[in-house]
């Protein structure tokens, strides 16, 4: 079959289950909901626009003004079912956001994750090797044990603790850059050590952050590192979010067929006329920042990233046309089933525990059955 | 076709390319020989661009290289490198397809042109069977094959090969060198690193010997490889002969002795054993005169390959006088002579007599295969060995160093 063709049909079948899954877990938690009420409280949020027009009113986004007008949208919802009151709210308001959530975060860890095991053609490169989760930590880290304490941290920070964590990300990603380039070069293998060494040392910073923390921070700080995706679960963080990480993976999608040349290696991928460090460049500062956009929203959430795509690889093969949409979707899928488990516990774990759990048992039965020796 | 003019390449402190200047005409085969170091395959990844240099231009149809660009210079230029990274997974027809790239746009999808250029490299190189294999479950030398298939899908007029036989096995060797002379006679330009000399010079066109980063020589093999050219070179003793079946160039390299002798020596004796001794004392750069040998004899035609002096006599008679004066005096004129075979030396009494009383002396004999002597000349022959240093063709340069006159003076 075409590889186009099988990136399409393996993208709609893995859609297909990420909706089935999603509508499943949203009926899963402390109240029962039957699917089917799940199923008509979700299709009656569906509304078609039917016409526009300015209103009064900034259009703002965390607070930040974005458009000095409004935009009123008319809108029609062709759906109707009878669906409690309590039922909807909890549906619409409750579950879904977070579920949202952990599949956009879901989304972006396992496309990242991807793409940097081709990038390193490293079979343990994960979506943070380059030190994006570890500047990530020290961003919200900080701004959570040291925002109470020093309120300019606290007031400086546009989007608080997603808006310190981004940045924090973005800027390890950065350094790491920076030390691992020589004359335009960027070697992979000095980039994996670099990223090795930041990691390290901005894990010195966090203990130092979290010994030192003020009473009442360290649990906070602790559960951020763990991955959470409760503390987002509102249609705003939500919604920025998914324009980020969506548009972070339409800029992936055109490289993934030099994805696959420059698993042949940098040279040969230069003989066959691809610009080796314009595109390293491209897919690093891109997967840097969709993984950074995930992070942001639900803090370090290990395994689904260096899982995830394994997984996808020994089910479709290692060409990223189609690798890259399959391991994003299945990432998605994998996360949703994740912290459905993780909010059903007891104790409402953070969801990185659970993902590990999962995750390391299953990594290990893929290397006992088939050679992830080499990738 | 090719214009390099000027190239240097330094890694740090070493310089690899100094001021390398060659041009190369459409549709030559051209061979890069020279020893390890020399520069070769930085050579070749200057020209594919892979490596910029420090100094200097390269021109393919005029164009300069470094103004091309990846994609356009790709268009121009394929590689097949030495040892091609194990592309985890991908099949043969994945990893062939992947040389159609410089010929895609990045939304373009692969077209019936691109599948009939992938389907016409794989029959080039009669490698179909190989399409739907996995390219990391293949052997080394299929997996050469299929890097050659990509190089071919590529399509382009140039094809650089940075030492295309050094994993095969004689047959393919062969049959890969066939394979770029065919793309030759099609109108291909081919630049290749190759280390079997005889190979080279069977299959190109033209060799440019490059040694210490530069180039030595280039031309036709017959003129590039000499005796003088290849010693500088390769630091070597070599053999040059046409090959009988060929017809091309053959090379043999001597083996290197350690420790030069800077001692002259006359090696009198026939036979193979003979024939290993001179071929030892001409490797550890001896001045060596042989003789008298009948022709056709194996010492004759080695001293002849070698180029060394050579008296020669009639075969099965007995030695006329202008033959034993010239003897006479090579065996007076050398410090040490060297005996092979003195079972059969000794039963000639002319020749026997030259030697009497030479010293020092050197008696050369493999013991599996001593020739049965009458007892004349056996007893002649165990006297030779009792007054001189015995030894066999392995250990000819020791002995030739350690030999000593006689300090009792017997005559």
């Amino acid at each position: 079959m075409r590889t186009d063709v099988r990136a399409v049909v393996w993208s709609v079948g893995l859609g297909a289950l990420l909706l089935a899954t999603i509508a499943v877990c949203t009926a899963v938690g402390p109240v029962d909901i039957a699917p089917t009420a799940v199923l008509a409280a979700i299709l009656n949020e569906l509304w078609l626009p039917t016409g526009a027009r300015l209103t009064d009113g900034a259009v703002r986004v965390f607070g930040v003004t974005l458009l000095p007008f409004g935009v009123g949208l008319q809108t029609t919802h062709p759906f109707g079912f009878h669906v409690a009151e309590t039922t909807r709210v909890i549906v619409v308001s409750l579950r879904l956001p977070r579920i949202a959530l952990a599949a956009i975060v879901g989304f972006a860890l396992a496309a990242a994750g991807t793409v940097m095991q081709g990038f390193f053609r490293n079979p343990m490169a994960d979506p943070s090797i380059v030190g994006v989760s570890s500047g990530a930590a020290v961003g919200a880290v900080t701004f959570i044990t040291l925002g109470g304490v020093i309120p300019f941290v606290g007031a400086a920070v546009p989007f608080g603790i997603e808006g310190a964590a981004f940045v924090g990300a973005v800027a390890a990603a950065f350094l790491v850059y920076t030390i691992a380039t020589e004359g335009g070069r960027t070697p992979v293998a000095t980039l994996l050590l670099a990223g090795v060494a930041v990691q390290t040392f901005l894990g010195a910073v966090v203990s130092f952050l979290m010994v030192t923390s003020p009473e009442g921070t360290l649990q906070r700080a602790y559960y951020w590192l763990l991955g959470d995706l409760g503390m987002n679960a509102a249609w705003e963080p939500v919604g920025v979010a998914f324009v980020a990480v969506s548009a972070c993976f339409l800029l992936l999608l055109p490289f993934t067929r030099d994805l696959n040349v420059l698993m042949l290696g940098e040279e040969d991928a230069h003989h066959l006329g691809i610009e080796v460090e314009r595109t390293k460049r491209i897919l690093l500062a891109v997967s840097s920042g969709i993984t950074a956009a995930g992070v942001a929203v639900a803090g370090v959430i290990g395994f689904v990233g260096l899982v995830v795509p394994h997984a996808m690889r020994l089910v479709v093969g290692p060409d990223h046309r189609v690798l890259l949409p399959t391991s994003a979707l299945a990432g998605a899928t994998f996360l949703v089933v994740a912290d459905t488990l993780a909010r059903s516990t007891a104790e409402v774990l953070p969801v990185g525990i659970v993902t590990a759990a999962v995750g390391a048992p299953f990594f290990l039965f893929l290397l006992s059955r088939r050679e992830v020796h080499a990738l | 076709m090719i214009d390099v003019d000027g190239v240097s390449v330094s890694f740090g402190d070493a310089t690899v390319l100094d001021d390398v200047s060659l041009s190369v005409e459409r549709g030559t085969f051209l061979g890069l020989v020279g020893p390890n170091g020399a520069g070769k395959t930085t050579f070749l990844r200057a020209v594919s661009g892979a490596l910029p240099p420090d100094a200097g231009t390269i021109a393919l149809d005029g164009d300069l290289l470094d103004e091309l660009g990846s994609k356009a210079a790709s268009r121009r230029v394929a590689v097949v490198p030495q040892d091609t990274a194990v592309s985890f997974g991908f099949t043969a027809r994945d990893v062939v397809a992947m040389g159609r790239t410089p010929h895609r746009g990045r939304f373009e999808p692969s077209s019936r042109e691109d599948s009939r250029a992938v389907d016409e490299a794989f029959a080039r190189v009669d490698a179909e069977h190989l399409a739907a294999r996995r390219i990391d479950e293949l052997s080394g030398g299929e997996r050469q094959t299929v890097t050659i298939a990509r190089a071919l899908a590529q399509e382009t007029p140039i094809l650089l090969l940075d030492e295309p036989t050094a994993s095969l096995d004689i047959n393919h060797q062969v049959e890969t060198l066939e394979l770029v002379a065919d793309l030759v006679a099609d109108g291909k330009t081919v630049v290749a690193a190759i280390h079997d000399l005889s190979l080279a010079a069977r299959y190109c066109d033209e060799l440019a010997l490059l040694a210490d980063g530069d180039i030595v020589a280039t031309g036709l093999p017959e003129s590039v490889l000499t005796r003088d050219r290849l010693a500088d070179s390769f630091d070597a003793r070599t053999v040059l002969r046409r090959d009988p079946v060929t017809e091309s160039l053959g090379v043999t390299t001597l083996a290197r002795q350690p420790d030069a002798v800077e001692r002259s020596v006359h090696l009198v004796g026939s036979g193979s054993v003979a024939a290993r001794t001179l071929e030892r004392l001409v490797g550890a750069d001896t001045t060596v005169t042989v003789g008298p040998v009948a022709p056709g004899d194996a010492l004759a035609e080695t001293a002849s390959l070698l180029g060394v002096e050579t008296i020669e006599r009639y075969p099965h008679e007995p030695l006329d006088d202008p033959t034993l004066t010239a003897a006479r005096e090579a065996i007076d004129g050398a410090a040490v002579v060297a005996v092979a075979n003195p079972g059969l030396v000794a039963g000639d009494d002319r020749l026997y007599e030259l030697l009497a009383g030479r010293s020092p002396l050197v008696v050369v004999e493999e013991t599996g295969d001593r020739q049965p002597a009458p007892e004349r000349a056996e007893s002649r022959a165990e006297s030779l060995r009792l007054r001189g240093e015995a030894t066999d063709v392995r250990g000819v340069v020791d002995a030739v160093g350690r030999a000593r006159p006689l300090v009792e003076a017997d005559d």
